[in-house]
């Protein structure tokens, strides 16, 4: 079995940067246990809410949204990691995703590298 | 020499043309919007300076962009980390360095850095709010204060929004191009819409001084102008530039001296000016002869049968309702059916008009919007059912947020009760 864990912070709370999270004891107690143990098998820190862009299709229209999708109804159903040139490639690739065709939506948001 | 006066006018006359050039090209070559815009500002001052030693130069966009690119160079050799070091590299490459060059978005076959800057201002990815202060920043010039007071908000949000706004630019990576051709068409669609959202804010007498607004409205015309001429063959840039120059045309005569709203029918026809609409008339039939029409170019048609209509009586009404039909397939809104709806009841008879928006009160998706039981009063009223009329009013009246339009509905509900 194979898990994705969603990492959750709340809205307005501190933002903290790959390097920060690197110098933090909090942090580096919880990954020195986890990498012992060989369970984590890939992350990334992500930008903050303000950096996302939530993409819908509706017919054959596009709709960009910015900021991360608020519709709490919806839930998260798995991520990809992907590496493209810029935003408009992540959009368009997005835009074809079966959870974007079928109604939902697709939260595109840079990992902070 | 040049005589101080002489060299301000000059200094002051290439901010309004070559800003919006010299910052675009700054982050192209450097990627970074805020030491663009400040490399930008410094060129300008050191311009103030020089110009008054040495003269006007022969070609001051030129002059300016050297100038900017140099304090860039400057700036980033003192930083001279190693990420630094790689754009110093790219800002000396002589001809325009290779800051992006597999992204450097000819795809569509345009490469003017002010429309890269406009369609990235303009991006979809950015809060609609974002778009239009991010424009009248790094393309119009507009310091925060100045875009902070158009829009009636504190300085400090002004200035957040904009922080916000490059910092997404630049984190989720936005593009810095023009879009390619396949995107090409939507994405124009949204640059008209930030600028014509631009001139509504100016246009409507909601808030602000008059001056204020009045520069916001010059400015969409500015900018407009300048797509119009980097995308010259693009028939609904010229439309939306058209519908500018009809509407702004009239702007002067839409409130009289006390604030008050004057009604199309009311305004004063020979305070309307003549230049703008002779211009915006010509580039209207300029792009509908390409035939590709669009929504701009209907509204601008529109415009213009109001425009050159001369006296109110004289208004094509029923060639106004066909171009709003026209527009339905564009467009297909409650609200143009409703302006549809005026103009039928203008062009044959009031009733025609009723039926019409009674219509659109039983399908109830403008509910709660003033202008619906506005619209059924005005008709009303025209045909002299004023007892009808004052009540449409009294109900238009408990929706309305506007205060200038507040007094004109309350005083034609006066007129009607007094009848």
């Amino acid at each position: 079995m194979k898990y994705v864990l969603f990492i959750c912070t709340p809205v307005g709370g501190q933002e903290l940067s790959p390097a920060e999270i690197a110098a933090d004891p909090r942090f580096t107690s919880y990954l020195h246990e986890v990498r012992g143990r060989d369970v984590v098998k890939g992350g990334a820190r992500l930008r903050p809410a303000a950096d996302a862009t939530t993409v819908r299709v509706q017919g054959d229209e596009v709709l960009l949204s910015d900021g991360p999708f608020a519709e709490t109804k919806e839930y998260i159903a798995g991520i990809d990691i992907i590496e493209v040139a810029d935003l408009d490639e992540a959009v368009a690739l997005a835009s074809r995703h079966p959870a974007a065709l079928a109604g939902g939506s697709v939260e595109v948001r840079p990992v902070w590298e | 020499m040049s005589t101080t006066n002489e060299v301000e006018e000059a200094v002051a006359a290439a901010f309004r043309e070559e800003w919006a050039q010299v910052v675009a090209t700054l982050i192209r070559v450097t990627g970074d919007w805020d030491l663009a815009e400040e490399c930008a500002q410094d060129a300008f001052a050191q311009a103030l300076e020089r110009w008054r030693r040495d003269g006007v130069p022969r070609r001051p966009g030129a002059w300016l962009t050297t100038t900017a690119r140099n304090r860039a160079l400057d700036v980033l050799r003192r930083e001279a980390v190693g990420a630094a070091k790689q754009r110093e590299a790219a800002v000396s490459a002589r001809d325009e360095g290779p800051y992006d060059p597999d992204h450097d978005g000819d795809d569509s076959g345009v490469a003017d850095d002010r429309l890269r800057l406009i369609f990235t201002c303009c991006h979809p990815a950015l809060p609609v709010e974002a778009r239009v202060a991010l424009t009248l920043r790094t393309l119009a010039g507009l310091t925060t204060p100045e875009i902070a007071h158009a829009f009636l908000v504190p300085e400090a949000t002004m200035a957040q929004r904009l922080v916000r706004a490059k910092r997404k630019i630049r984190n989720a990576g936005i593009p810095y191009r023009v879009p390619p051709a396949h995107l090409l068409p939507e994405r124009t669609t949204g640059v008209l819409g930030v600028l014509y959202l631009l001139f509504n804010e100016g246009y409507t007498a909601s808030g602000g001084t008059d001056l204020v607004r009045a520069g916001l409205c010059a400015e969409a015309v500015r900018l407009a102008r300048l797509l119009a001429r980097l995308m010259p063959d693009e028939p609904e840039v010229a439309g939306l530039l058209a519908l500018l120059l009809l509407h702004d045309a009239r702007r002067g005569t839409r409130v009289d001296a006390a604030g008050d709203l004057v009604t199309l029918e009311d305004q004063d026809r020979t305070a309307w000016d003549r230049a703008e609409i002779d211009e915006g008339a010509a580039l209207l039939e300029g792009a509908l002869r390409r035939g590709r029409p669009g929504p701009y170019q209907i509204q601008a048609a529109v415009a213009a049968c109001h425009a050159t209509a001369a006296t109110a009586a004289d208004t094509d009404w029923a060639d106004i309702a066909g171009l709003y039909g026209e527009l339905q397939r564009f467009v297909p809104s409650a609200v143009v059916r409703l302006n549809r709806a005026v103009a039928v009841g203008m062009a044959e008879g009031m009733e025609a008009g009723l039926a019409l928006v009674a219509e659109l009160e039983a399908e109830g998706e403008l509910a709660g919007y003033h202008l619906l039981p506005a619209t059924r009063a005005d008709l009303l009223r025209r045909l002299g059912r004023t007892r009808e009329a004052a009540e449409a009013y009294e109900r238009a009246l408990e929706s309305v947020a506007n205060a200038a339009e507040r007094r004109f509905l309350e005083k034609r509900l006066a007129q009607c009760r007094a009848t």
